[in-house]
């Protein structure tokens, strides 16, 4: 610790080159944070799927409808403890740039099947006293300024309801609803009864269902006798955990995370050249001052760590402004109006950044330090 | 005149003497290298889904769904309401006098693609027997067209390659029923080859849907009967339909996907430019502090500060585009036909189609990689130029 001061006042010897490479240091990680989150936002949420939460789909596709009445079917499974369900209603609220994606759920269960979505109390019990009611995330609402008791008319798509225009369905916002920062907050949520009873077309069907097990380590069997249950039946189901669900839509998205990870090294390479270069520049300037110091008994593992570990700071300040940006541009929030509903920059991708930080500052002071060491002293007098 | 020579001479002896500083240039030359091959290569994305979506579309094609659907997905029509658009004035006749309009079902199945053995929404199109009239890009390349009237179906070329047991001669079960594969087909490399397409009143009949529709796509005698045919059809009080040419269809339906991936691409690369302009201006920097001797020589020696300006910003341009012009190429050679696919949010179903480093593209890129080069270049140009000669000297 007593070299701090002399690892200091070398950084600051050449203060616009080592504001160049803190920049070029920032903005690396900045960008690094930023396609983390967009990798995070494409995942579809793989990382937060339940364990313990199954999903059951048609099986030609997601889609066709299931029937409502089998769940009271699917209930009667061991190892089943809650059973819940809901439909895409995929109307247009304003205009369809406004993503809004509606579903139609059973309140209770789906909010037991979804602790991670937190309703105050009092607006359960608005929802379950309004029939038209709805809740709505909390960056959907903010998004779109709603306030509770607003009244918002959606146009219905292949959904119709009876009565009005034949095309717009009413909703009350009775609650906004909340979670932790990596939990999509966007959905807009309605009752189930309301859609079936109002609807022209499609009644009696659902979407999907959900379903809690007691025992994750027996998902696999729960799901095979559940999807037996219906086999030749008129709507065949397949059922599978909501993480493989997750896995494989995010796949059909297509291998985003890949790219942004390939971007992401890219970046991370440029930005070790240019440490790198910097350092270089730096040791060969001080030739004669390192000698002189190795002259006067400084020891030669000293001057390695010295140099090592003035290039580790540059990257360490650099990236821990950089990381720190990305944290305070992810929480503006989703960018693109509502494609990528989870927006957060992950505490293991921060941790991840520190360590790059780290290893890239090791790498790039890594040729000059041991230049520095193996400098003998009567060369680098001499070349002065 | 003067000016000029001495300007261009100056700056050859700059990038003459580039490989002294070798490992410092090539720095610079990296750094913009990998920000175009990022820049080209992301928005080549967009570009390679813009192009499958569009390819097809023409404008004397019209699609018509229900009023308020903004997809083929969330449309329907009702059978009487499609035998009244097939009698609209300014469709194409075919053999037998028929309209060439073909009536279509579009739902999707899951099919595991290759790639990953995970399932994926495939559409699956019902289509009319009128569909290869109405659609003269279509070629069958492989087997043959399916038979009206019977579970034959043919796929298109990019759902046969990027998904699992699409070829002819297979059986694709979807739920209780059972399709046989009995061709292949192109259709110039459009969204179209990635469906699957049977006839329309078996996909009915299998879905239980009536006889009901999603949409019809009339082919018309020209782009100009577009007009007439829309106003006929809207100012009908018997259907509630809307009218649209297949072309801005087509291009409204991918332009989420595209606006998306430019806002994302331009984050991307604007950031990756301010890193490597920085690590420019360090190459540049260190160049002219190299190079001070010489420069202070040729002022002292009656050169002027501008021609010695110019020389570092030629310097700095001249690496910058070889970075440029070496990013464009590698982002060309790797990315170029890239085969991959992904979603279209609008109708819940797999597109496939392949990256397109277009001209385009390789121009912006490289006129990207210029301005780095240019910014790059600015502030130790003027140090250079400012340089006072007589104390540059003494310091040697």
């Amino acid at each position: 610790m007593k070299y701090l001061h002399l690892v200091w006042r070398n950084m600051l010897r050449r203060k616009f080159r080592t504001t160049m490479t803190l920049l070029s240091i920032f903005v690396s990680f900045l960008l690094f944070g930023i396609l983390m989150v967009i990798r995070v936002a494409f995942s579809m949420g793989v990382e937060v799927a339940g364990v313990d939460r199954l999903m059951m789909t048609n099986k030609i596709s997601i889609i066709q409808p299931l029937p409502i009445s089998y769940l009271s079917r699917i209930q009667a499974v061991p190892n089943v403890t809650m059973v819940s369900h809901a439909s895409w209603f995929g109307g247009i609220y304003q205009d369809p740039s406004t993503n809004v994606f509606e579903f139609a759920v059973e309140p209770e269960t789906y909010l037991k099947m979804y602790p991670e979505f937190k309703l105050p109390p009092e607006q359960l019990k608005a929802w379950l006293a309004d029939r038209q009611g709805f809740v709505a995330g909390r960056d959907l609402a903010t998004r779109l300024g709603w306030k509770i008791g607003d009244r918002i008319p959606i146009k219905g798509t292949f959904n119709r309801p009876r009565g009005g225009d034949g095309t717009t369905w009413e909703f009350n916002l009775v609650g906004i609803y909340d979670g932790a920062k990596d939990v999509d907050k966007t959905q807009f949520l309605f009752r189930y009864d309301y859609l079936d009873e109002t609807r022209t077309n499609g009644r009696g069907m659902t979407g999907w269902y959900l379903i809690k097990v007691a025992d994750p380590a027996k998902s696999a069997e729960t799901a095979s006798s559940i999807d037996a249950l219906f086999q030749n039946s008129s709507a065949e189901t397949k059922t599978a955990t909501e993480k493989a669900v997750a896995q494989s839509f995010a796949n059909q998205v297509g291998d985003i995370g890949a790219i942004m990870t390939y971007v992401a090294a890219v970046v991370l390479f440029i930005i070790l050249l240019i440490a790198a270069n910097t350092m270089a520049l730096s040791v060969r300037e001080r030739t004669s001052e390192l000698g002189a110091m190795k002259a006067m008994g400084f020891a030669d593992s000293t001057l390695l760590a010295l140099v090592l570990f003035e290039s580790v700071t540059l990257t360490l300040i650099g990236g821990s402004l950089g990381l720190f940006m990305a944290w305070l541009f992810a929480l503006q929030g989703d960018p693109t109006g509502g494609f990528l509903p989870v927006f957060a920059l992950s505490g293991k991708d921060i941790v991840l950044g520190f360590v790059l930080a780290i290893v890239i500052g090791t790498l790039a002071g890594a040729i000059p330090a041991v230049a520095a060491m193996r400098l003998r002293i009567t060369d680098a007098l001499r070349r002065s | 005149m003067r000016f000029l020579r001495q300007a261009l001479a100056v700056t050859a002896v700059s990038i003459r003497t580039i490989p002294q500083r070798l490992s410092s240039s090539l720095v610079a030359v990296v750094g913009i290298t990998g920000v175009v091959v990022v820049f080209v290569a992301v928005l080549s994305i967009g570009e390679g889904f813009k192009a499958a979506m569009t390819n097809a579309g023409r404008s004397d094609r019209a699609i018509i769904m229900r009023s308020g659907a903004d997809s083929e997905m969330s449309s329907g029509l009702a059978g009487e309401h499609v035998n009244i658009i097939k009698n609209a004035p300014g469709i194409m006749q075919g053999a037998n006098a028929t309209p060439l309009a073909s009536s279509e079902m579009f739902v999707v199945i899951d099919v595991n693609r290759k790639a990953t053995s995970t399932a994926a929404n495939v559409p699956l199109r019902g289509v009319d027997a009128t569909v290869l009239e109405v659609r003269p890009e279509v070629k069958i390349v492989e087997g043959k067209m399916f038979s009206f009237g019977t579970n034959e179906v043919i796929v298109g070329r990019a759902a046969n390659r990027q998904f699992s047991k699409l070829n002819v001669g297979d059986l694709l079960h979807s739920g209780e029923i059972s399709w046989q594969i009995v061709g292949v087909f192109e259709a110039k490399g459009s969204v179209a080859e990635t469906e699957i397409w049977c006839d329309v009143k078996i996909l009915q009949s299998n879905y239980r849907r009536g006889n009901s529709y999603q949409s019809v796509l009339v082919r018309l005698d020209s782009a100009a009967s577009f007009d007439p045919f829309k106003d006929w059809l809207t100012s009908n009080p018997q259907i509630d339909v809307q009218v649209r040419r297949e072309s801005e269809y087509l291009e409204s339906q991918s332009r989420a996907l595209t606006t998306l991936v430019r806002i994302l691409g331009s984050i991307i690369a604007i950031l990756m430019g301010i890193g490597a302009v920085f690590g420019a201006v360090l190459t540049m920097y260190a160049a002219v502090v190299t190079r001070t001797r010489e420069i202070a020589t040729l002022r002292a020696l009656g050169f002027g500060s501008m021609p010695v300006l110019l020389s570092v910003m030629g310097e700095s341009i001249f690496l910058a585009l070889c970075g440029g012009v070496i990013g464009g190429a590698l982002a060309f050679l790797i990315f170029n036909g890239y085969q991959t696919s992904t979603m279209n949010w609008q109708t819940f179903s797999q597109v496939a189609f392949a990256f397109a480093v277009t001209p385009a593209l390789l121009v912006q890129g490289i006129l990207y990689s210029l301005a780095m080069g240019l910014i790059g270049g600015i502030f130790p140009a003027f140090r250079a130029a400012r340089l006072p000669i007589s104390q540059a000297l003494r310091e040697l």
